[in-house]
């Protein structure tokens, strides 16, 4: 599948991402499909299922793809031991179950269970720090797949450090599993304001900019000029309620991810579809008012700020 | 500060003879800004369509890409369903792009979402598999000058067969139906807001402009 003679891509699609790595090598996935999904899924809910009824409920709720695990983060952490990818025999259960995009985790660096992944159909991969991470320095090159992939990110440098190895969406990081919003508010925070930050710099602090960052150069310039992400840029970890997620909506991520959130509230169906609508209508405070009634209990929750060093799975990630 | 908002020609009619037309896209989910950058590209006024009683003012609309079940329910949650039929009655025009192409059509061979019935196409979903099928193909377009077009099919749906006075616009090399069109109904499997090539937007304003006439 040859891109080099194609008229161009829209500004939003990384063409300088994709035009630093034709000089090298070539790549695998086709770029514009890949990032392309993503722009699909915005404006949606990406929802944490752990088995094919809970993919239907999520599905029927109106989620635009599911993320298929053994065990919502709140329960790994409950559980601790070595996270590793799901059950091929899960996540083929769940893709049959739905006709939504399956998403589906790989430890951080484990490219073998990416490639296993990749040949069960899944359709997005995220190398994701709610599993045990599998290499201490390197994450994997995400450009030898077709399958595109996901990352999660704290700050802008680790955003375009993973878009440099090839992911084609990137989620801010909150605190899996927690309930707690904080730290996904902190990062989307951090990751905007960055951007901004860049935006309105001089070309001459660029260079700079990016050696501070840990940043490839070629991304910070095309944040300097875009004013956003290369990539489709969702929110993760510890929304819960249909405001947290229009919260990160209006802070200005394009989508949400919920994991715990949905399954370990009283009454999930309600959930799901509650967070679905204020994702749609998250600028207008009648309708989340509207929205936010008669949803039972949201999940218990864990205050994100008193977790130890060790018990934070956000600062996983190179 | 009224009096010195600048005024747009193009909306004033000073310098285009054309009548000023304005688009909506329909925002419930999916990539709804890329089709509104792209019209605005254009010079055409473009709005993000999140309730029914928007679509009163609008010469044209979009439903985007994005997931038909998502979209499906959205519509139906949110009211749009009689809106909708009533603007494609009055001869507006209307674009569904890959879900949207799903959301208005008459039937569809798979057993869910409930489509809106607007178009006489029978569609398959994911036609062609899952995400690591997507691609990308060149092709004439038939009433769009200037060479072939690059489509990208993201998780696509094909046509399986159209109804009476819907013509085939544009096909794959093994024929199926990718673009169709029937007098103020436009449906592409495709993505032509994820590419540079305004072509098929400038056609849908043509349609647009149709619309606007005939119903003078």
């Amino acid at each position: 599948m040859d891109t080099t003679s194609t008229p161009g891509t829209t500004a939003t699609n990384g063409t300088q991402a994709k035009a630093w790595r034709e000089g090298s090598k070539p790549e695998v996935g086709n770029w514009r499909e890949k990032s392309g999904l993503a722009q699909m899924l915005k404006g949606g809910v990406i929802m944490d299922v752990v088995t094919p009824d809970q993919a239907k409920i999520a599905e029927d709720a109106g989620a635009v793809s599911v993320m298929a695990l053994e065990r919502v983060p709140s329960d790994i952490r409950r559980d601790g031991g070595v996270a590793r990818m799901s059950d091929p025999d899960l996540i083929d259960g769940i893709i049959n179950a739905v006709s939504i995009p399956v998403m589906a985790n790989a430890r951080i660096g484990h490219f073998v269970e990416a490639q296993v992944l990749e040949a069960l159909g899944v359709d997005y991969c995220d190398e994701s720090e709610v599993l045990t991470p599998a290499d201490n320095s390197f994450h994997i090159n995400k450009w030898e797949f077709k399958m595109p992939f996901v990352c999660g990110a704290t700050n802008l440098g680790e955003a375009l450090r993973r878009i440099g190895e090839g992911a084609a969406m990137i989620r801010t990081k909150g605190e899996a599993g927690t309930g707690d919003i904080v730290n996904a508010v902190t990062h989307a925070r951090e990751v905007l304001g960055e951007i901004r930050k860049i935006q309105h710099m001089d070309e001459e602090e660029l260079m700079t900019e990016a050696k501070n960052l840990g940043a490839p150069f070629e991304l910070v310039l095309e944040v300097h000029k875009t004013g956003k992400l290369p990539v489709v840029n969702f929110a993760a970890g510890g929304i819960a309620t249909p405001a947290d997620a229009a919260l990160m909506m209006q802070i200005g991520v394009e989508g949400v991810f919920v994991g715990s959130g949905i399954f370990k509230s009283e009454n999930p169906p309600a959930m799901a579809d509650a967070i679905v609508r204020a994702t749609t209508h998250y600028n207008d405070p009648d309708m989340l008012a509207e929205i936010s009634r008669g949803l039972g209990d949201a999940m218990a929750g864990l205050e994100a700020n008193k977790l130890t060093a060790d018990q934070r799975l956000e600062t996983r990630g190179w | 500060m009224v009096g010195t908002t600048p005024v747009n020609p193009l909306e004033s009619g000073e310098v285009d003879e054309k009548p000023a037309l304005k688009i909506g896209v329909l925002a419930l989910q999916g990539d709804f800004i890329e089709h509104i950058q792209m019209f605005r590209k254009l010079g055409v006024e473009a709005v993000e369509v999140r309730k029914p009683s928007q679509l009163a003012e609008l010469d044209g609309l979009i439903i985007p890409g994005g997931e038909s079940t998502t979209i499906c329910r959205l519509i139906d949650l949110f009211g749009f369903e009689d809106e909708l039929r009533k603007f494609v009655d009055d001869r507006r025009a209307l674009w569904g792009t890959c879900a949207g192409m799903i959301v208005i059509a008459r039937e569809l061979t798979d057993p869910y979402p409930e489509p809106l019935r607007l178009m006489d196409i029978s569609v398959s979903r994911n036609w062609f598999g899952r995400q690591v099928d997507s691609f990308e193909d060149e092709f004439e377009f038939s009433g769009i000058e200037g060479g072939p077009f690059l489509a990208v099919f993201i998780r696509a749906p094909v046509v399986e067969s159209v109804g009476e006075g819907v013509e085939v616009i544009a096909r794959l090399e093994d024929g199926k139906p990718v673009a169709v069109r029937s007098e103020n109904l436009l449906a592409t499997a495709f993505h032509p807001e994820l590419t540079d090539d305004s072509r098929v937007h400038e056609y849908f304003l043509a349609m647009a402009r149709e619309g606007v006439a005939n119903r003078r």
